[in-house]
């Protein structure tokens, strides 16, 4: 299919909007009515037609837009993209990956033409042709990672694996969820990972660690995580809290279905073939509350999740001085029926809401 | 999540692939090189890496790992030199009787179990004998990037000292080769002494090599993330066995020549596994009642857990007793 490009801001005036297609392949993450942690991984080999599992990196709508709001976090923050200097091979890993990943995932969209070192990349939606030799920095107008994922969706953390531990050695990062590449550069797994809470008591981070360490070349995989996130922003770093904390204090009532956004990470996981580094690319899809519960059962479920979830991560996701006008919002379009197991939208065989 | 039906099978991916040459190299050690049969180019690989080699013997089919020894940066081939091991369980010994050029057979996907740490300043590699083989990788890939290396290299005698020639010709300022039987052996302390900061030391041979190695560098003050090594260790025969399977609900009979994993897998249970040597961890098993001795022989599990008798590396480890219950 030929997707038609929104042209849209994540800032300012916020003209970010979902199309229909966008809100029924919208990656939902609870599978049932209530939330806890969990490892929660499966293999990243493709997925139903037309979902955003489909592809190993999924091109949407938001594309041009998105790329357009990297370029101006980059300008105002170059430490967004940093690279430690034994990561530089890393980086050559995860341009060949998407590159060859995209050509053929999209070859309307495009190209990878090879012989032998000498390069050529097509990317038509944003105008580029750059022939390039591969391995060698100087033929490339920035780095490898840095190129590469100028022109690819999500943020990007790139993991050396050493001493049966992963370290955050590398990365893009530009639409996160309130973490900095600048202040976790050089950790290790357990390091940057200190401040979610339940999660270390719980063991869940002995246990993804040692099935990270395991995740082999020519198999992927993939997880969700999601927040919260007043306005569609995408860049809800530290760096900038003074500007997008506060709005958190702007929503009301009348507002929240439109500001009010779900912001879901569908996280994947590639082990990168000539350095043996972990590629960690966190793709960012956000959804406005009153797109949400045009689909009934996620209106339901929501509601319930919203409701039931445990102090601490509604705490630690940021949302528990909102939780209560969440509830009165969502709870409109909760009629205590039950849900159909599983994320999909299900709108042939779920009811539409009796009150 | 759960966006689609999925069931993986246990080991890494396959890969169909053409025995395209197989070059004898001296009285034990034969090359064998392969091209995919589909005709596309391999993976590329990191230098260190192993493929898990599967030889249809017969009735049994042979899961042995190799050290690829390939330059990683040609993807036309992936190659293994394999010792013949007249005294081993017979893997080797099938590649070097009945492995021809035009088999067909299959590799895994890449796995590296003893990658290159590239913050490295200086990279020197220890080998033993057959352990020169994910050197020759690593030597390729770091003369590809300009790094700095040495190899330190002990042969038995000078007719079976695998690539010492070839290397020793090429890198004739890098390589140095010391042969048993002229009673050479690596001077590892003053080797020791004197690296740059930021120097790796990487071991790959013989157990008693490696352990002098790990031995000599502690004494020496050198951090342990430093010094890396990689030692497959092959299956032990034993005293036959019986075990329990409780989530398969089956119980099996482990030969005297066959390990537990191998046990498992001949009666249709797909257990996870990955370098089938002991040393990645991946078919780590939670034991549920055990009454007699466990003979654990894997570099994976600690002291604790060997004692603790709750876990079992299947791939080399073996059960002397009564009952053994599994959770598999």
């Amino acid at each position: 299919m030929t997707i038609q490009f929104n042209n849209e801001t994540f800032r300012d005036d916020y003209s970010f909007r979902n199309s229909d297609w966008a809100i029924k392949r919208f990656p939902f993450p609870f599978h049932e009515d209530s939330y806890m942690y969990s490892v929660n991984m499966e293999q990243h080999r493709g997925g139903p037609e037309g979902s955003v599992y489909e592809k190993r990196f999924d091109v949407d709508e938001h594309y041009l837009s998105e790329m357009r709001d990297r370029a101006l976090v980059l300008a105002d923050d170059p430490l967004r993209c940093q690279s430690l200097p034994h990561m530089t091979l890393a980086g050559w890993d995860t341009l060949e990956l998407i590159m060859v990943s995209k050509s053929e995932d999209y070859p309307d969209l495009f190209e990878l033409h090879r012989d032998g070192n000498r390069w050529r990349w097509v990317n038509k939606p944003m105008g580029i042709d750059q022939t390039f030799t591969f391995l060698d920095e100087t033929t490339l107008p920035c780095g490898p990672l840095e190129y590469i994922t100028r022109q690819t969706q999500g943020d990007f953390a790139v993991l050396d694996q050493r001493d049966e531990m992963l370290w955050m050695d590398a990365g893009m990062v530009t639409t996160q969820a309130d973490w900095s590449l600048d202040f976790d550069i050089g950790m290790n797994f357990f390091e940057w990972h200190a401040p979610v809470p339940l999660a270390h008591e719980m063991g869940i981070f002995k246990r993804a660690l040692k099935f990270l360490l395991n995740v082999q070349q020519g198999a992927p995989a993939r997880r969700l995580n999601w927040t919260m996130t007043v306005n569609p922003l995408l860049d809800t770093s530290p760096e900038n809290y003074h500007k997008w904390g506060i709005q958190k204090t702007t929503l009301t009532p009348e507002n929240i279905g439109a500001k009010q956004h779900l912001r879901v990470e569908l996280q994947t996981f590639f082990r990168l073939p000539r350095s043996n580094a972990l590629l960690f690319p966190i793709r960012c899809y956000l959804i406005a509350f009153q797109d949400i519960v045009t689909v009934p059962k996620w209106g339901r479920r929501l509601h319930r999740v919203v409701r039931d979830l445990p102090e601490e991560l509604a705490t630690y996701k940021g949302f528990i001085a909102n939780r209560p006008m969440m509830l009165d919002y969502l709870g409109q379009y909760d009629d205590g029926l039950p849900t159909s197991p599983g994320v999909w939208p299900d709108l042939g065989t779920e009811p539409p809401l009796q009150k | 999540m759960s966006a689609a039906p999925q069931k993986a099978k246990a080991g890494a991916e396959k890969i169909a692939v053409t025995v395209s040459a197989v070059v004898p190299l001296n009285d034990l050690v034969t090359r064998f090189e392969f091209t995919r049969t589909d005709g596309a180019d391999f993976p590329p690989f990191s230098a260190g890496a192993h493929t898990v080699v599967e030889m249809r013997d017969g009735d049994r089919t042979r899961l042995n790992p190799y050290s690829l020894m390939s330059d990683p940066a040609d993807r036309s081939i992936y190659a293994i030199s394999v010792r013949r091991d007249d005294q081993g369980r017979g893997g080797s010994l099938f590649m070097h009787t009945n492995v021809k050029v035009g088999d067909q057979m299959t590799l895994t996907y890449p796995v590296n179990l003893f990658p290159l740490d590239l913050r490295a300043k200086k990279h020197v590699f220890f080998a033993g004998g057959i352990g020169i083989t994910p050197f020759k990788a690593m030597i390729a890939q770091l003369e590809q990037s300009n790094g700095n290396w040495e190899l330190h290299y002990a042969c038995r005698t000078p007719a079976l000292g695998t690539y010492a020639d070839e290397l020793a010709e090429k890198y004739a300022n890098k390589v140095h080769i010391y042969y048993d039987d002229q009673s050479q052996a690596i001077p590892l302390e003053d080797l020791l002494d004197g690296q740059p900061l930021g120097t790796h030391i990487y071991v790959c041979g013989p157990a008693g090599m490696i352990d002098w190695v790990h031995a000599t560098a502690t004494a020496h003050g050198w951090p342990s993330e430093n010094v890396h090594s990689e030692e497959f260790l092959a299956p032990q025969p034993g005293k036959p066995f019986e075990v329990r399977l409780c989530q398969s609900d089956i119980t099996i009979q482990v030969g005297e020549h066959e390990s537990l994993l191998e046990a498992m897998e001949r009666c249709g249970v797909d257990a996870p596994f990955l370098c089938r040597g002991g040393a990645c961890g991946q078919c780590e098993t939670d034991v549920v009642e055990a009454d007699g001795e466990f003979v654990h022989r894997d570099h994976w599990l600690d002291d604790e857990d060997h004692a603790s008798g709750k876990k079992i590396m299947p791939c080399v480890s073996r059960f002397i007793g009564k009952t053994l219950v599994l959770d598999r």
